[in-house]
Formats: structure tokens, sequence, C-alpha cells
């Protein structure tokens, strides 16, 4: 019995792998295979469960909502006018046809026919204009909340919006993307929340699980799966131990370690974090005002042999504020400009008036296994140039109140995500006055560059002055800048048509 | 009675006592609610904002003041972070966390009497050595440590169950009580050590009474004394003993909760203390002290139940 029912698996699972190949080789992949993904409805799976490693702990509306765990869930749910694709850029969504005006101040979207929420009511002008009055008013993200109030004057003419600004705003899209569009009226967004995505909300179990549904009356391309459960583990062990016994399909944000402990036939892709991980000096530390000793400490800091120990050389280099993804801007040779060297760091040191070394405190979140891991390698790297970093764990909350909003500290290891697909999510950090820029990193050669980018007629200049704005924190050692860390992508093998983004979402429509 | 009343009195207390704790300790950790809430990018204009709704502005005692005259009214309040009444949510998770109290601690007493009797039963004097050895390894082995050994053989070795992969009682209740078996003696075995000792030592002890030569030198067998006059006497100290583990079991879930990834009360605990999520927290903690509590009531009066002597003092 057992081996007719082997045998009966082994047909099933080449029947399925063929088909998927075929499906591969014949059609590339377009958003209108919708056909082709229901060709092997005998063999494909329809309902998958996803791990993640954290739990959905946070209010649902969208507006409301700021772990990028919920984000990267709920982006199968929300969708704004417009909404971002794996390559960076930006596709229609509610808005059927999108129009900016030639001076970059106008911006003209023509509301979708057919658009219908999730609870069956469809979409309307109205909706779309308390959305942006809702986000206006409750978005968590500062960057947006002022971006709109921005906006000089809204229009309506019939079934087009447009917005009237007063001077070009080169992350105008990206603020639009970020107004999600929901019902008007509708009050339980917290727990219940309603969008016009692909998927729809079914229920949260708190700690135990999250379902989506597919969204039959999608006017995009159908998903071909039908209902996605994400398991919730917030136990790193457990996650990994229900992925390799089968419990799961498909598990994201895995490390090095444990793909080669993985040992269930599973497909694996390697993309990147999106994040740019770091030492972050607080130069209201006295030595780390002092750019010397800042690049003292990338000479000591040898990231390649980091890697090797942490995560087997996977993820990126990096040597400034920006990752591989925003391929516009990334500049990979940064990533070389302080190659490994205990001597010069000790020459820099000694005269920077430290001769005898210096010590400091990093503050690590306990709950992010990567930085801490990191942390550990590179104190060891920094104790050969005489640097001695005394590593602190301390718990997330902890983390957010004393160092990012209080700014007490001396180093820290963390990643920065961007919010938004924009340069400037990742660089308006650094500029001086920013409430967000918890290094207290004071430049103004960089303030000037960084307003000039902003305020840049031509696209082709303005992308000059932000790689002129990387290079600039790159030269004075703003931060000892390490990778872009590997994230490892654990699949079923009858799943395909998983997509990278260049940042933290998991699109489940593709899959199938 | 008039016992009863007072120590009901003292149980009142002791919570309103713990909740305070509970309350100052979060004023005294550093962390901001708001800051989970609203994430790193938010205005100062919508942090105030949500200080203000959520009544972190005020002053520290009016703050305890509103919770309290809330609680006690039955309103637990709202979660921060999931904002769903906390009742609610402990509603759905009461149930795992009992069931696997429940099964921990009918594991001790079902599997603790009949070992603990047999022990004390033991003359040998090599085999009472084994027994104490045994027994004292077992005893101070921690639950979580048996718990991560059971997940290691009979979860990856012998593949009994996934270990991580629970199933809801909202599923299958059968499946639920199956993936709880693990978990529950993982926190049993070591009490049930303790249990055996204490019986062990109980037994021992009666045996060497004088009625016991008694009974035996009127022509009773040992079997005979033992089973007519020595268990009941041996049980007594036992039964308190155990209603006090129902106790020790409940603070035990709150590791093997982590340990098996148990979507239960403990789970939800730690979670929430990370997350500042004051509500939960305060629900939470007053819910245990007043099972330890309630439970170690329970067991003064059993004991004055089962001895009258206790009741004269």
């Amino acid at each position: 019995m057992k081996r007719i029912l082997a045998v009966f698996l082994a047909v099933a699972m080449l029947a399925c792998s063929l088909s998927a190949c075929g499906g591969a080789t014949t059609k590339p992949s377009t958003s209108s295979d919708e056909t082709s993904s229901s060709d092997g409805a005998a063999t494909t799976k329809k309902e998958i469960s996803v791990g993640i490693a954290q739990d959905l702990d946070d209010s649902l509306d969208p507006f409301q909502s700021s772990d990028a765990g919920t984000r990267e869930v709920m982006f199968n749910v929300f969708e704004g006018l417009v909404k971002p694709d794996a390559t960076g850029n930006f596709v229609e969504a509610v808005a059927s046809s999108v129009e900016v005006s030639e001076d970059g101040r106008s911006y003209a979207f023509t509301l979708r026919d057919g658009v219908v929420f999730h609870n069956g009511k469809p979409c309307t002008m109205d909706d779309v204009l308390y959305s942006f009055d809702t986000c206006a008013a409750t978005s968590v993200y500062k960057h947006v909340v002022e971006a709109l109030s921005a906006v000089q004057e809204r229009t309506v003419e019939g079934n087009t919006l447009t917005f009237h600004l007063g001077e070009p705003n080169s992350d105008f899209m990206s603020v639009i993307a970020s107004v999600f569009i929901l019902p008007k009226d509708y009050a339980e967004q917290a727990t219940a929340p309603v969008g016009t995505g692909p998927f729809r909300f079914v229920s949260r179990s708190v700690q135990q699980n999250f379902v989506l549904e597919r969204n039959d009356d999608y006017y995009g391309a159908i998903p071909a799966l039908e209902r996605v459960t994400f398991q919730i583990y917030e136990d790193s062990n457990a996650l990994f131990t229900a992925l390799n016994s089968g419990a799961l399909d498909l598990v994201s944000h895995l490390t090095a370690d444990q793909i080669n402990n993985l040992s269930n036939g599973y497909q694996v892709l390697e993309g990147t974090m999106n994040l740019v991980q770091g030492i972050y000096l607080n130069e209201a530390f006295a030595p780390f005002a002092n750019e010397k000793v800042r690049q003292a400490l990338c000479y000591a800091v040898d990231k390649d042999a980091m890697m090797e120990l942490t995560a087997d050389g996977h993820g990126a280099k990096l040597g400034s504020s920006m990752y591989p993804s925003f391929s516009k801007y990334f500049e990979p040779e940064l990533a070389e400009a302080y190659p490994h060297d205990v001597e010069r760091a000790k020459a820099l040191l000694t005269e920077a008036g430290y001769p005898d070394g210096l010590s400091f405190t990093i503050k690590v979140p306990s709950n992010y296994q990567p930085h801490v891991d990191t942390a550990v390698v590179l104190a060891e790297q920094l104790a050969a140039a005489g640097i001695n970093a005394k590593i602190e764990q301390i718990d997330w909350n902890t983390w957010l109140t004393d160092v990012y909003a209080n700014r007490s500290f001396e180093a820290t290891v963390v990643g920065f995500d961007a919010s938004i697909l924009s340069p400037t999510a990742l660089l308006s950090r650094w500029v001086s006055d920013s409430s967000k820029n918890l290094i207290n990193y004071n430049n103004p050669e960089y303030d000037q560059t960084y307003a000039a980018a902003q305020n840049a007629g031509d696209d082709a200049e303005r992308t000059e002055l932000y790689r002129r704005c990387l290079r600039i924190l790159s030269d004075t050692a703003a931060n000892v800048y390490l990778q872009d860390l590997a994230d490892f992508v654990a699949i079923h093998p009858a799943l395909e048509g998983y997509q990278f983004y260049p940042m933290y979402v998991m699109d489940l429509s593709t899959l199938h | 009675m008039k016992n009863i009343a007072k120590k009901l009195v003292a149980l009142i207390i002791t919570l309103f006592i713990v909740s305070f704790l509970a309350f100052l300790a979060f004023q005294i950790i550093p962390g901001d609610p708001t800051t989970k809430m609203l994430g790193t990018e938010a205005t100062p204009e919508a942090v105030s904002e949500l200080r203000s709704e959520l009544g972190l502005d005020l002053p520290f005692f009016v703050r305890y003041w509103h919770w309290l005259t809330a609680f006690v009214q039955g309103d637990f309040g709202m979660s921060y972070s999931y904002h769903m009444p906390v009742r609610a949510m402990l509603a759905d998770k009461l149930p795992v966390t009992a069931l696997l109290i429940l099964l921990a601690f009918g594991f001790t007493v079902i599997l603790s009497l009949p070992l603990g009797i047999l022990a004390g039963r033991v003359r040998n004097r090599w085999a009472d050595t084994m027994i104490t050895a045994v027994d004292q390894v077992v005893m101070s082995v921690p639950a979580f440590f048996v718990g991560i050994l059971a997940c290691f053989i009979f979860g990856l070795t012998f593949h009994l169950f996934v270990p991580g992969n629970f199933i809801s009682y909202t599923d299958s209740w059968a499946g639920c009580l199956g993936y709880l078996v693990f978990p529950a003696l993982s926190i049993a075995i070591p009490r049930i050590a303790m249990t055996v000792k204490m019986l062990r030592g109980a037994i021992g002890a009666e045996l060497r009474q004088d009625y016991v030569r008694t009974s035996q030198s009127r022509g009773a067998s040992r079997g005979y004394a033992l089973r007519r006059h020595v268990l009941r006497n041996a049980l007594i100290p036992t039964i308190a003993f155990l209603a006090v583990s129902a106790a020790e079991i409940m603070t035990g879930t709150i590791v093997i909760e982590q340990v098996f990834t148990i979507p239960g009360i403990g789970r939800l605990l730690l979670a929430s203390i990370g997350n500042r999520d004051f509500p939960v927290v305060q629900a939470i903690v007053v819910l245990m002290a007043a099972w330890i509590v309630l439970v170690h009531f329970l067991a003064d009066l059993l004991s004055s139940w089962v001895d009258p002597r206790i009741r004269t003092h």
C-alpha cells in the first residue's frame, strides 16, 4: 500500500513539475497568464500555509499599522491608485490611467471602472477622496502626511482626480501608492480590514494564524491560490521544524544556516532583505564626532569575514545608505571604499588622539538574531585594532525608546529599510535636522546636496545628486556600512512564481 | 467559618497588591506603547493624540484608579496591539492553557500516587538508594529541558508530533489534546518526582509509627497495615502538596508554551510585555495571581477538611 502511494506521489510530482516547466517556456510571465495557471488544476496547490516569524500584532488599518511584517502581508489586501511592481516601478491599480504633467506639478488619475471592495460595495470617487482625507489625517508616516498637506489643489472631473502641487515632488507617486483606497464609512478597518486587492482578509487568531482568501471579484488577473493561511511561529526553531516537516508550503526570511539544514527537498530562492545593515555611530558620543575615528572603525571591520561567519558568505556588501535593489542609485564600488586594514585603523585612531584605542557599547535589539550575530563578530574584529566594543542586548521596545527616540546610545547594529519606494526613504534620515537622524549626523554639504536633489528639475540630475549624497556618506564614514542581509525563501516544489520585490512585501498573487 | 472569611479578605488584598505592583512595574521599565503602535515615523501630533486617547498623559495613580474601577466592573479594556477587547482575546486563549494545566495536573496525580506508594514500600537498601538518586535527578531537571528533549525525541526522531504545529481546539479537540500530551508530561515529570519523594517520605515516617508495630504485632500483614492505616495518614500532606502543585503547574505553562509554541496565556503574556501592551499584561497577571491564591486557599480548606487537627489551630 505504502509503495503504491509512493509511486503515485512520485508520478504526481513529476506531472506537476512538467506542467510547471511547460508553463514557463511557452508563456513568459505576463500579467495575463490567468488561463495557464488553471491548467494544472489537478496537481497544483490551491490552499497553502505560509510560515511567518512574527505575529501581526498591529492595527490592520493600513494607515495605522507600522510593522514591516504587517505591511508585508497586507500588501495583498490593500491597493492605492497605483502600486509598486517587482521591478520597482509603479503600475495602475485602482486608477486605470495616470497622467503626470511635464512640469511635474499635476498628477491626474482616472478611476478604474468596476473596482469592488471586499465587502461587495463598488469603489467610487467618494471612497477615494475619503481615503486621501483619512490618510492625511491619521497616517503614521510623517512624510506621507507632509506630502499630502503640500497638495495645493485637488480637482475632480467625472472619473478623474487631479492633484496640483506647488512644486514638483519626485516622491509623489510613492506617496500616492501608500494611500490605500478604503471604503467610506467603514469603522472596522483595525480588526476586519476591507480593501480592493487580489486577496481579502478572512480571519486573525492572535499568535496563531492569519487567513486570506482569493478575491474572486478582482479586476485584474485572478490569483491561482484560493486560500492562504499564515501560520505564526514566534520562535525561529519551531518555524524551521514545521517547515522541514512539510507542514508549511512557503517560508521567507530564512537564514543561510536554516537553508543548510533544510532536508525536505523544497526549492530555495535567494534574494536580499532590502535593508542597510550597519554599525550606526552616534556623533553625540565624543569620539564618534571625529571623522577619523569613524573611518578607523570602517577599516577595522572585515565585511567579507563577517558575512562568511554569519551567513556563509551570502548577502550583499554595502558602502553607503543604499541597497542593490535600488540599482539606479546603488554603486557597488562604495562597498570597497574601506578595505580591511588594521594598521590603517590604528594609525587613524592615533591621529585622532586615541593611541591606546577606545571603548564603547553597541546596543543591539535582542529579537533580531542576524544583528546580534553580526555584532558579536564585529566586536572580535574591532578588538584586533585595539577597539573595545561591549555588546548590550536590549529588547525591541527599549531600543525604540532609548536608541531611536532618545538617541541615548554610543553605537548600535541594526538595519534600515525603505518604507516607500524612493531613495529619500533611506537618505532623508541623515539631514541634520531630521527627526529620524538618530546618529546626529551633521554635514552642511550633505544637507545642501540632498536639498538640491529634492528640487532638481529632471530625473538624471536628481539621480546624480542622490548618488553624490551616497558618496558623501561614504567619504565621511557616517556609519560603518555593512551589508544587505541575504533573504532565503523555501517553497514547496509544486509552487511557482515567487517574486522578490525591492521592498518588504510578499506578493501572493503571482504564486501558482 | 470565620477563618474562611478571613482568608478570603486576605485573598482579595493580595490580588489588589499584585495588580498594583504589575502596574508599577510597567511604569518603571523603559519603552512606550505608542512607539510600537505608531512606529518610528509618526508625526509628534499623532503620538501625543494617541497618548491622550490611551490616557497615558494622566498621572500614575489616576491611571491606576481608572484601570481598577473598570477592571472590577469586568471591563478589561482594549489591547493596544490588536485593537481587540482583552476579554475576547483571553476567552480565546484560556481554554488552551486550562487544558494544558488540567492535563499536566492529571498526569501528576495519576502517575505520582502509585509510584509514590510503590517507592514507599521498598525496603531493600540498594533499591532505596536507586530510587532516591533517580528521583533527585528527575526532580531537578527543569520542565523546559524535559520539553526540549521531548521535542527532539518524540517530535523530530519518532515523528509522533510536529513541534510547533499546534492544532487548535476550534479545529479538533482530539488533535489539540494529542498535541498537548507531551507539553503536559514535560511539566508533570519534575512535579511527579517531587510528589513521589514527598509521598515516600510520608509513608516512611508513618511506617515507623508505633501504631504500625502494634498492628503488626496483632498479626496483621505489612500490606494490610499499609493499606488500612498508613496510606490514609500519608495522603493528608500529599493532598495539600498536590493542590499547591496546581499553582506551580500554571507557572510551568508559561515556559512550556514557549518551548512547544502553544498559543496560550503564557505566550500572550510574554509577547504583550514586549509590546508594552498594558491592558493585556494587567489582565493576565491578575488572572494568574488569582489562580495561585485561589489554589492555595483551596489547599488550606482541603487539608483542614481531611485532617480535623488543622481546624483547631
